[in-house]
């Protein structure tokens, strides 16, 4: 129980972060990043399977939101900001 | 290039030039030469109140001339027109139409030089003034305003003759070098208008066809003007612009009640942030209106028994005009004066308090200098002595936690733009226990209780309940991060110049707004250097006219410190990145503004400036 909601917990941390790169605009793109790691950081030491069940929950819902954001996000991107060409692409 | 020349005339203190005229340090230089100046800057009165008045309303804007424009085409004109001024070419009214009758704006004489280009003008006119002025709204990308006017035609002989050599020299220049050159500016000013990228790409008659590259857009640093949407909120609002698109208030069909529970969840959203009870919320269309209702509202009820109302100096716009009109109506109203550090004098506010007060109005975060006034203090004084309490916590809602019965709030502001939510609507908070009856100021069919009439717009408040339970469960990790990159931007900025001031107190402060004021550099200089940087210089409904923002005055900054003020604005989505390179380039370009300045140099010399006799002539 404990070892399939770890593998889990790792996809939807995978699959987030994916979705997450593909942010058009650079401060959603960074924002929805740096939250994902923090958030799943902050609740590594969760011990109870309900609260776990329904962080779970939560995250598989922003999951969706970020799919469907990232999708309106490329239909209406824009210019890239003034930064964005000095960057790594890692954020 | 030619821009750094044009923006590097550091333009201080208006007293010294009173009105603009032609300086004979050289042609290039630009003063401010708006006939109209009189009428905005301000006049001197004996009587100490007035004075006050003056300052705090200016001139309404019954007294300012119509159509005077300050649309983006507008500053753009500016822009060419500081550009061709430098070049030593003339320059045409381009919007300034009240002036021609007195002959102050030149006559319109268009050089063939094909540097002067025009953005979305019609071929070989003038633009047009942009009809829509800006709006309470705090939308203007920097805050343009005062500082760089087209050189006036020039009388003196002496002053034709080198505008003309330069016009030669400038006409030559062109001529021999097309090409890169007459790419950079508008490169420039394509970037302050970012997303007219559609409109821009019209103009046929430019030289910026052959653009080489994308057109970046700035970073975004002035979230007290507005926030962008989170994503998170956009979700929500999305269903009921597309499906669910009943009116709220339609009672008899699925499509209305769906509506209707959508608005009453955001209703108890909104409410749970600031620590109240659902029927307490009334839906308006933004911060504005919601301090309309609670200042006009609530004295005009009491108006047979209570004609006196309390507020602050540094109080938003709206409320300062909401007072201005009650005084027209025959209430009393005390402007309580601010300390040094921004924050009222809790004693002197006791003091005020009258035995026919009806309302204290203070606000919870100043959105220009981010001060925190002392909410929960100014509450129990209020309740003690009985008077109504309202606070504008536009800018503090969600940011710091607020709670109208700890705090004793009687009334309070709320506004969805400032806190990640869609622009055009807000809320108020009215207590029920004990009741506070304030008349409505919109007539109607009797909805959100009577206070507000008007069909509730659904997805914008479905929105603001979405950004409200967004802001609740962000507000710890936002306000650490916020605090953080704050800090660096602070510390990096002080260790490497000197002779920077934060405005308002340090410690009492929302981190999020930075106001400082960089000594002998001009304000607006300094922001059109910082072209990659969506910054402000102070509050945007304020920033239209030429004084300097009255809530620094209010603190008692100097004129010229006022003048040279910038607002960083740090939000949910600012990164490390933006931070550093907004740091890197105010650094950069106020090292390069100071080594312009003459009185750097004398302040380098070691002369004393207030000591300095300026001749008037």
């Amino acid at each position: 129980m404990a070892a399939s909601s770890r593998a889990q917990v790792l996809d939807l941390y995978r699959a987030m972060l994916r979705e997450s790169k593909r942010f058009s605009s650079y401060n959603y793109r960074t924002y929805a990043v740096r939250r994902i790691r923090d958030a799943f950081r902050e609740n590594k030491n969760v011990k109870d399977p309900v609260e776990i069940q329904t962080l779970l929950n939560k995250a598989k819902r922003d999951l969706e939101v970020i799919r469907r954001q990232v999708h309106i996000g490329h239909l209406y991107s824009t210019d890239k900001l003034i930064i964005e060409n000095r960057d790594m692409p890692r954020t | 290039m030619g821009r750094d020349r044009c923006s590097g005339q550091p333009w201080l203190a208006s007293n010294a030039h009173p009105n603009g005229h032609e300086c004979a340090k050289g042609a290039a230089t630009l003063h401010h030469g708006f006939p109209n100046a009189a009428h905005q800057l301000s006049t001197p009165h004996s009587d100490p109140e007035e004075e006050t008045k003056m300052w705090l309303f200016g001139k309404g804007a019954e007294e300012r001339p119509g159509r005077h424009a300050h649309g983006a085409t507008h500053h753009e004109a500016h822009l060419d027109a500081v550009e061709a001024a430098w070049l030593g070419l003339s320059v045409g009214t381009h919007g300034h139409r009240h002036l021609r009758g007195i002959g102050k704006c030149g006559p319109r004489r268009w050089p063939k030089s094909r540097l002067y280009v025009s953005h979305g003008k019609r071929r070989g006119g003038r633009s047009r003034p942009d009809e829509s002025l800006p709006d309470r709204g705090e939308a203007l990308p920097g805050a343009w305003g005062p500082g760089l006017q087209p050189l006036r035609k020039v009388g003196s002989a002496s002053g034709t003759m080198l505008l003309r050599a330069a016009w030669r020299r400038a006409a030559v220049a062109v001529t021999a070098a097309p090409g890169p050159k007459p790419a950079a500016p508008t490169r420039g000013l394509r970037l302050r208008v970012g997303d007219r990228a559609p409109q821009s790409a019209v103009t046929a008659d430019t030289t910026s066809a052959p653009e080489a590259g994308p057109v970046l857009r700035p970073l975004y640093m002035d979230v007290q003007a507005t926030t962008p949407l989170d994503p998170r909120v956009l979700d929500a609002m999305l269903p009921y612009l597309i499906n669910y698109y009943g009116n709220p208030h339609s009672r008899t069909h699925a499509y209305g009640w769906e509506s209707e529970a959508a608005m009453e969840r955001a209703r108890q959203q909104v409410a749970s942030l600031i620590g109240a009870d659902p029927r307490e919320i009334i839906f308006t269309s933004g911060a504005t209106e919601s301090n309309n209702i609670a200042i006009k509202g609530v004295a005009r009820f009491y108006r047979s028994r209570k004609k006196h109302l309390i507020t602050t100096q540094t109080e938003h716009k709206c409320v300062l005009d909401s007072c201005r009109s009650l005084e027209a109506e025959g209430f009393q109203v005390t402007y309580l004066p601010v300390q040094k550090s921004g924050i009222i004098d809790l004693k002197e506010l006791e003091a005020a308090i009258q035995p026919d007060t009806s309302l204290v109005s203070v606000m919870t975060v100043n959105n220009e200098i981010g001060v925190k006034q002392p909410i929960a203090e100014i509450g129990q004084i209020c309740s003690s002595r009985k008077v109504y309490f309202h606070t504008d916590a536009a800018q503090a809602v969600g940011k710091i936690p607020l709670n109208v019965n700890d705090m004793k709030i009687d009334l309070m502001s709320i506004s969805g733009h400032k806190i990640y939510g869609p622009k055009g609507v807000g809320a108020i908070y009215i207590r029920r226990r004990p009741r506070v009856r304030v008349e409505a100021l919109q007539s109607g069919g009797g909805q959100e209780r009577g206070m507000r009439s008007g069909t509730v717009p659904t997805p914008l408040v479905v929105g603001l309940g979405a950004a409200c339970e967004v802001a609740q469960q962000e507000m710890e990790y936002d306000h650490k991060r916020i605090s953080k990159l704050a800090e660096r931007l602070i510390q990096n900025i002080m260790k490497s110049l000197p002779d920077v001031v934060m405005n308002g107190d340090p410690e009492h402060h929302y981190p999020g707004c930075i106001n400082l004021s960089f000594a002998y550099v001009e304000g607006e200089s300094l922001l059109m250097a910082l072209k990659d940087v969506a910054l402000s210089s102070g509050s945007a409904c304020t920033s239209a006219s030429l004084e300097p923002s009255y809530v620094l005055r209010a603190i008692g900054t100097d004129e010229d410190l006022a003048h040279s003020s910038i607002r960083f604005g740090i939000g949910r989505f600012t990164t490390e990145e933006e931070v550093d390179y907004t740091v890197e380039k105010c650094i950069q370009h106020v090292k390069r503004l100071r080594e312009m300045s003459p009185l750097w140099e004398m302040v380098q010399d070691g002369i004393d400036l207030k000591s300095i006799k300026w001749t008037q002539h």
